[in-house]
């Protein structure tokens, strides 16, 4: 018996989730005693995974795979965790991730569950704590199939390193067309994508207008962050949908949270709860937000911001 | 062209989450129950290939009597007619098992879940239910074109988005952007009026096996209270950061 995951890779290149879902799979073999397996798809840097302790990496090449494909993808995984007799696989929670996870659970007959945020209390039945109810409460799920899924919450275990010296193998399948055919991928170059950012900053409808949104983005420019807005924002079309963050939009789980003129509705604060350190600026005290966040300034956020930025340059320039 | 929307009857968004029995389940007391957001987007799309391309739009759910009200709802906007199936929703599996095996008998040619429930966050049931049929998925889905059974689709995908094309029948998860929030329909008397005469029936549940329990909720830590900052010592804002929280 083994744990597998599935190393997750942009262009050839494992991404950070790769490795937060290996270390996250090495704390769980070793709870059950157990070897860890990797699983990755047309990936150049598989070497990088020993740094989190992985015992074995299944390599696969296949020029049909270059392109993602949800139904393709789950068959790898679900083939690879049926011969290496895999009873728990671990998948993060990208939008590939969870497009793929269900698709997986079916071939495998196994049991599933999204958004686990911690390693399992017990292995055996296995119990997850999972969060639900758009982060406004936790459930602990026993989860009874034979073979299990987990899908592991972004950000929620970090990266932990473990050196090992995994045996590289390489596997050819056999795999069934999927129905869906990818056409053409578009993306947004040169900026940080929301589920891939560490810090996040978000505007709101204080800033008043499109015109202003130069403020939050020399902000996220120093420092290396992804931008974000509140639903109205986005619905006035002053900023692109992919922006939205929240109940009804993309959900937030980056390390920090900076939000600037946000009142902090419910539905918002719900969708980036899950972030480490909040940040609010606002110029009205009574704001919501101020109750979820850890740090907060009142004031104008057309004065503030900038001075922000300008202080937040130097500090970077002092720093590296 | 037959579409079925899967419905799920939600706490409204601004809910208080409390639970009840050992917090062992969701206290409903005062809660007002809604359709979910993401499958809302998904009815307005389907109501929109009934108005344009004569698609027959049928909603169902699955769970006891208690979902009904939001089955009429559905029906006021538009559908024509909706299912329940009666049985306790007790996690996705079970659910998707219920759905797929009234799509064998009734076959339909696009089957519009949403992407996720915003209780449960499972984000499970139209991938499931896509295994059990044996057909093609999108989730994240936030564009839908059909013409002589191909579908041209986009998804939201982390960081930008993916134009893909499939022959029916489909799922889809959707979301926000398949339609706009300004474009959800709010059902009006006349609709309202109808929505009485149209056809709500109820089939028994089928054998499913779920595959997860939930033992006991916990509500979140509650926090600390927010260290203001003043607006003349941002400073000290980079210095706590740095220092005392370390995201930068
Ligand atoms: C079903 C449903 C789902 C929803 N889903 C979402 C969701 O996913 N995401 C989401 O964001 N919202 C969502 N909402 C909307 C939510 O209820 C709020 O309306 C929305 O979040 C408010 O956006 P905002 O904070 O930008 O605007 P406002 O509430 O108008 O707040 C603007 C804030 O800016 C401050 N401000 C004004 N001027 C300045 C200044 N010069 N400097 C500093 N601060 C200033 C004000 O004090 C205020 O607090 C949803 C609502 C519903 C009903």
């Amino acid at each position: 018996m083994s744990v597998l995951i599935f190393a997750e890779a942009e262009k050839g290149t494992l991404k950070k989730v790769g490795f937060e879902v290996a270390s996250y799979g090495r704390a769980l073999a070793d709870l059950r005693c157990e070897p860890l397996i990797a699983v990755t798809i047309n990936t150049n840097n598989v070497d990088a995974l020993a740094q989190y302790g992985v015992d074995q990496i299944v390599q696969i090449q296949d020029d049909s795979l270059d392109i993602f494909s949800a139904q393709r993808y789950a068959q790898v995984i679900a083939q690879v965790a049926q011969q290496k007799a895999a009873k728990l696989v671990v998948l993060s929670s990208t939008a590939d991730g969870r497009y793929m996870a269900p698709l997986v659970s079916v071939i495998l007959d196994a049991g599933y569950a999204s958004n686990v945020v911690a390693l399992p209390s017990a292995t055996a039945p296995l119990e997850v704590k999972r969060s639900c109810f758009t982060n406004k409460a936790f459930s602990h799920t026993t989860l009874s199939g034979e073979t299990n899924i987990i899908g592991l919450a972004n950000n929620s275990f970090g990266l932990h390193e473990k050196p090992s010296q995994p045996v590289i193998e390489t596997l050819e399948l056999t795999l069934d067309p999927d129905p869906v055919q990818s056409t053409s991928v578009e993306k947004v170059t040169g900026k940080v994508a929301i589920a891939d950012a560490d810090i996040v900053i978000s505007g709101g409808r204080g800033l008043k207008g499109p015109e202003n949104w130069h403020l939050i983005e020399d902000l996220a420019e120093t420092l290396g962050a992804a931008t974000a807005c509140s639903k109205p924002v986005s619905d006035m079309g002053w900023r692109p949908h992919s922006e939205h963050v929240g109940q009804t939009g993309k959900p937030v789980a980056s390390n920090l949270y900076i939000a600037i003129g946000v009142s902090g509705a419910i539905q918002h604060l719900a969708g980036i709860n899950a972030s480490k350190v909040k940040v609010v600026i606002n110029n009205d005290p009574e704001a919501p937000f101020f109750k979820a966040a850890d740090y907060g300034v009142v004031g104008d956020a057309f004065k503030v911001v900038p001075e922000l930025t300008e202080k937040l340059k130097a500090f970077k320039s002092q720093t590296h | 062209m037959k579409v079925l929307v899967c419905i799920s009857n939600v706490p409204d968004t601004t809910s208080k989450i409390n639970f009840v029995e050992g917090d062992t389940r969701f206290d409903t007391n005062g809660v007002q129950f809604i359709i979910n957001p993401n499958d809302e987007f998904g009815l307005t799309r389907a109501i929109w290939l009934q108005q344009q391309q004569q698609a027959e739009v049928t909603v169902l759910t699955v769970g006891d009597a208690s979902c009904e009200p939001i089955l009429r709802k559905c029906l006021a906007i538009g559908a024509q007619k909706a299912l329940r199936i009666d049985t306790t929703a007790t996690d996705g599996f079970a659910v998707a098992q219920e759905i797929a095996a009234h799509c064998k008998e009734t076959s339909y040619d696009l089957i519009i879940t949403g992407r996720e429930s915003i209780d449960y966050n499972g984000g499970m049931v139209g991938g499931i239910l896509t295994g059990l049929l044996g057909v093609g998925f999108v989730t994240n889905c936030i564009s839908l074109e059909i013409e002589n059974g191909t579908a041209t689709l986009a998804r939201e995908i982390d960081g930008g988005k993916e134009n893909l094309t499939a022959q029916l029948p489909l799922v889809i998860g959707a979301q926000k952007g398949l339609v706009e929030e300004d474009d959800l329909i709010i059902p009006n008397m006349r609709g309202i009026m109808q929505a009485r005469q149209k056809p709500l029936n109820v089939l028994a549940a089928q054998k499913n096996t779920p595959k997860s329990q939930v033992s006991k909720f916990e509500k979140p830590q509650p926090k600390g209270p927010v260290k203001l900052v003043a607006e003349d010592q941002l400073d000290e804002l980079i210095n706590l950061l740095h220092n005392e929280a370390k995201v930068i």
